[in-house]
């Protein structure tokens, strides 16, 4: 049975796709280093436009407005450019309200597309760009670290990584977040306490990674000014032992978060990378993972939500939990000795 | 039954969910046809795989590990059709609900007029109305323009106008639409589907053929109180399988190998309820309701008249933190037996949208996943019936409809441990009045059996009539009002052995007569205080023959709309007895 994987990797190969959703321009070129917060794409997703009557703007019929046109369909005109006209006496004149580019000029009408902030799609992670793909995007590889959640607010920055808790059940706290932490990315276990939030954001942060967000504040987390990811789930869920321990390990490095949203067509999740320099015969993540024996795996829903374990074996047949529902199972060795029988799809493996 | 009839004919069927996808296997059995059996495998439209083939290949291994039927050569490919050694299959079809729901832009002129009748249009498949632009949108041009590139809608449904009626409005709308689509990139111009005043096609066509796929339907609303979707509904399914085969990868060829044969889920189970309506025949409808993992899909038809509705934002898959946009925390945990914060129901949700594919493994996990059902599915009905006698019945004299029987499907009822938990999901749900009948898709086929019908017409009857759909009971529920306690209702059971007996059905109460399953006994009905039966209004009774069903015969009086104590403890200990109540 095919299996979900969790990212989580002291040292491998990391490439990723970086597509925009609409065509537009990629910035970059093929070869390029760039940052994780270097923008290599970008496209109008939502253009705007304005009208112009012409034959109301000059006072003049409508039939007779088009000959007073002065401007073409493509033309890019700035505001204050006279765009028909001048007509009469007074010389009226209808001029452009915003810079843009003339779309339609006829039938006694001028459409406008206005020049807009364009969308600007981010690296995401620090890398070469391998590829370009027409209007889309890139693919940038990179060789390092890589610990891969659930839950981002869609930022992307970098920073080093600060340690504000000893083991992976710590609660983040406002009297934790020192002024040294300032501009770091900051790692913590749970995050359930408003003030705590409040207080990075204060201070500010580059970047904060925990294991449970408290549900209540998800709606600050999405507004904060830093990316936020959120490794194991949104409650009071510690952070699994395998990230802590890899994360906590890299303290004072520059860490890269992609806090984006986890989305299941792509399979592109929220994530930190490491960046370290390249190993010899550094071996491809595989793309498809089947369950086995002796995979490390991690407990996705309760009763055991964010643990880690070792698969033992894969039960024959369909099997029935407490709850009276059925489905394909494996033996757990959960960390601490314990064993538990789960669904498989109720596991996440680790790799 | 004559062989020639069943000669040969065996049907496989594939459902791709967005969750699972479902290889099912029909075949003639004693000279009739039967369902046979079914393999599934996770479904792989996202990463890593990016193709349905492979879900479709692993459910396949899964039917053959089942069967033993040999279905793929050697050369990978389905066998069509049967060889002489008997590998491979005559027919094969498919319906597919994986995929994002499409972006939908409504137009039309009367908000409640033909602007209700698109939407209702755009919402019998899985599509998401992202703007509506009618007579009394206030909004200059340019930012109904800026709606439609902010959008970038998969398709524009535009109504208006009874026929030979309004055009200068339906024009209007043309030119907004028209300049849209030209604004647009070419390969990302939207379909448009026209179903307004007929005298307008030609118009519609030269003004916008040459930007985007123009399709015509009938007018949905040819007259100001007349709506008729279903004319629209082949169109509308046309367009889906195209938008979808453009992000779906293995689609295609999943249309190449069944000759054309996919229809979206809903679509599916809109044809068996409409065939099961014309059955029936009944003054009533037939109702259908699918809980799945991409939207909750209602389907309800009287004669042969059908409105299906896909709540694609009400779901029990990756979208099911959009419920609470729509419902709210304590109204999902007034089902419960037992006491949880709202924030751990929102830890639930999100754990779900994380990994929707993942199962309940706890007692209480179960029992929310069962109550955040009751909720989808009761907003999917609620949205879906005010007015329905007079959509499907115009010459009828009411607006609502009682519907016999109600056929239920997905996997949170299906696969419920006990089906007292699936009949009681339905009746807290659906609070169905009068007499009807709880009939539960055990294996999931209803949309494979709707798509199978094209095909095999004869073959989705002789399953239908078989066991394969299982029969939980016929519910009586009488409505009135009464103290808890008081006697409402007295039922005098004859058996087909003669014997007799008199049961007392008290206010408030929730229970089963008891009839075996398969034993048909007559149930003479005498409602007391006014209580109305459905058996011609208040107070009025009268016999009823019945056949029991898993459940013998259902006798729900807790009331009509069920109420609920504002003392929390009280209320979970009601419904720890409704629950045992069910319970054999």
């Amino acid at each position: 049975m095919a299996a979900n994987v969790a990212r989580i990797h002291p040292f491998t190969i990391i490439r990723r796709e970086r597509y925009l959703p609409i065509s537009g321009k990629v910035t970059v070129r093929k070869g390029q280093q760039v940052a994780a917060s270097d923008v290599i794409a970008e496209a109008y997703l939502s253009p705007q436009y304005v009208l112009l009557d012409i034959a109301k703007g000059l006072g003049v019929t409508s039939k007779k407005a088009d000959q007073y046109l002065q401007c073409k369909v493509g033309m890019q005109v700035v505001a204050g450019d006279i765009l028909a006209g001048p007509v009469g006496f007074a010389k009226r004149v209808l001029r452009a309200p915003k810079d843009g580019k003339i779309i339609v000029a006829s039938g006694g009408q001028i459409f406008i597309e206005v020049h807009s902030t364009p969308f600007e799609l981010k690296a995401g992670l620090p890398g070469n760009v391998m590829e370009l793909v027409d209007d889309r995007g890139v693919i940038i590889e990179t060789t390092g670290a890589l610990v891969q959640g659930v839950w981002g607010n869609g930022l992307v920055d970098f920073g080093l990584l600060s340690i504000s808790a000893s083991n992976p059940d710590e609660h983040l706290s406002p009297h934790k977040l020192t002024v040294g932490m300032k501009g770091s990315v900051v790692l913590a276990g749970i995050c359930n306490d408003m003030e705590a939030l409040k207080s990075a954001i204060d201070l500010p942060l580059r970047g904060l990674i925990v294991g449970g967000l408290h549900p209540s504040i998800i709606r600050e987390a999405e507004n904060a000014p830093f990316p936020i990811l959120v490794i194991d789930g949104i409650g009071n869920i510690p952070m699994n032992p395998v990230a802590f321990k890899l994360l906590a390990s890299n303290e004072k490095r520059e860490v890269n978060i992609n806090a984006e949203s986890w989305d299941k067509h792509t399979g592109n999740r929220p994530e930190v990378v490491i960046p370290l320099p390249a190993g010899e015969n550094m071996p491809n993540p595989r793309q498809t993972v089947d369950f086995s024996p002796g995979q490390q795996v991690k407990i996705v829903r309760a009763p055991y939500t964010g643990k880690v374990g070792k698969l033992m074996n894969i039960c024959t047949g369909m099997t029935s939990f407490s709850s009276g529902v059925t489905g394909i199972a494996g033996e757990v060795q959960l960390e601490g000795g314990d064993r538990a029988i789960l669904p498989l799809v109720n596991l996440e493996v680790l790799e | 039954m004559p062989s020639s009839q069943t000669d040969a004919d065996s049907l496989l069927t594939i459902d791709v969910g967005s969750i699972n996808t479902q290889v099912t296997l029909f075949d003639v059995v004693d000279g009739k046809y039967r369902f046979l059996a079914s393999g599934s495998a996770p479904t792989t439209a996202g990463a890593p795989f990016n193709d349905i083939g492979e879900g479709i290949r692993r459910a396949l291994d899964r039917l053959h590990t089942i069967t033993g039927w040999i279905l793929v050569g050697a050369d990978e490919q389905l066998i069509v059709p049967r060889g002489m050694d008997g590998s491979g299959v005559d027919a094969i079809a498919a319906t597919v609900s994986v995929g994002q729901p499409i972006r939908v832009i409504v137009t039309g002129l009367l908000d409640d007029v033909s602007l209700e009748s698109a939407r209702n249009l755009a919402l019998s498949t899985y599509a998401q109305v992202e703007e509506t632009f009618g007579l009394n949108d206030r909004r200059k041009l340019e930012s109904r323009i800026d709606a439609i590139m902010r959008v970038r809608p998969d398709l524009i449904v535009i109504s208006g106008g009874t026929d030979g009626g309004a055009s200068q409005a339906v024009r209007r709308l043309m030119e907004v639409i028209g300049l849209g689509c030209y604004l647009m990139p070419e390969k990302q111009r939207p379909e448009i589907l026209y179903a307004g005043n007929q005298a307008l096609v030609e118009e519609v066509k030269a003004a916008l053929e040459t930007y985007s796929t123009v399709n015509v339907a009938p007018n949905i609303r040819p007259d100001l109180e007349v709506e008729c979707l279903e004319a629209a509904y082949p169109q509308l399914a046309s367009i889906f399988r195209r938008i979808q085969s453009k992000t779906i990868v293995g689609l295609q060829e999943l249309e190449a190998t069944t000759n054309g044969n996919v229809l979206s889920s809903a679509d599916g189970i809109g044809r068996i309820i409409r065939y099961l309506s014309k059955i029936y025949g009944s003054k009533k409808g037939v109702f259908g309701v699918d809980v799945g993992a991409s939207a909750t899909v209602v389907a309800a038809a009287h004669n042969g008249n059908l409105r299906t509705g896909v709540f694609s934002h009400l779901s029990l898959g990756e979208k099911i933190n959009g419920i609470l946009e729509y419902t709210s925390c304590a109204e999902i945990i007034r089902w419960l037996p037992f006491p949880i914060t709202e924030d751990t129901l929102r830890e639930y949700i999100y754990s779900k949208h994380f990994y929707p594919a993942s199962i309940p493994v706890t007692p209480q996990e179960l029992l929310i996943e069962q109550a955040i059902a009751r909720e989808l599915m009761r907003l999917a009905y609620q949205s879906m019936t005010p007015g329905i006698g007079k959509v499907l019945n115009p010459k009828g004299a009411k607006s609502s409809l009682d519907f016999e029987p109600i056929v239920a499907s997905g996997s949170v009822l299906v696969h419920a441990p006990k089906l007292s938990q699936s009949v009681l999901m339905l009746l807290d749900a659906i609070q169905p009045s009068g007499i009807t009948t709880l009939v539960l898709d055990q294996y999931k086929i209803l949309p494979s059996l709707g798509v199978a019908a094209a095909i095999n017409p004869l073959m989705a009857v002789q399953v239908l009539e078989s066991n394969t759909f299982q029969n939980l009971g016929c519910v009586i529920s009488p409505v009135g009002k009464a103290k808890p306690g008081t006697v409402i209702l007295k039922v005098k059971i004859t058996y087909s052995d003669g014997n007799e007996t008199t049961v007392d059905i008290k206010a408030g109460s929730l229970g089963i007569l008891p009839i075996q399953t398969g034993q048909s006994a007559n149930l003479q009905l005498r409602p007391l205080h006014g209580f109305d039966v459905g058996m011609g209004g208040g107070g009025r009774g009268g016999r009823l023959k019945v056949v029991g069903g898993e459940f013998g015969v259902i006798i729900d009086a807790r009331g009509r709309p069920l109420g609920f104590s504002k003392d929390l403890e009280r209320q979970r200990e009601r419904n720890k007895k409704w629950l045992a109540s069910l319970d054999k």
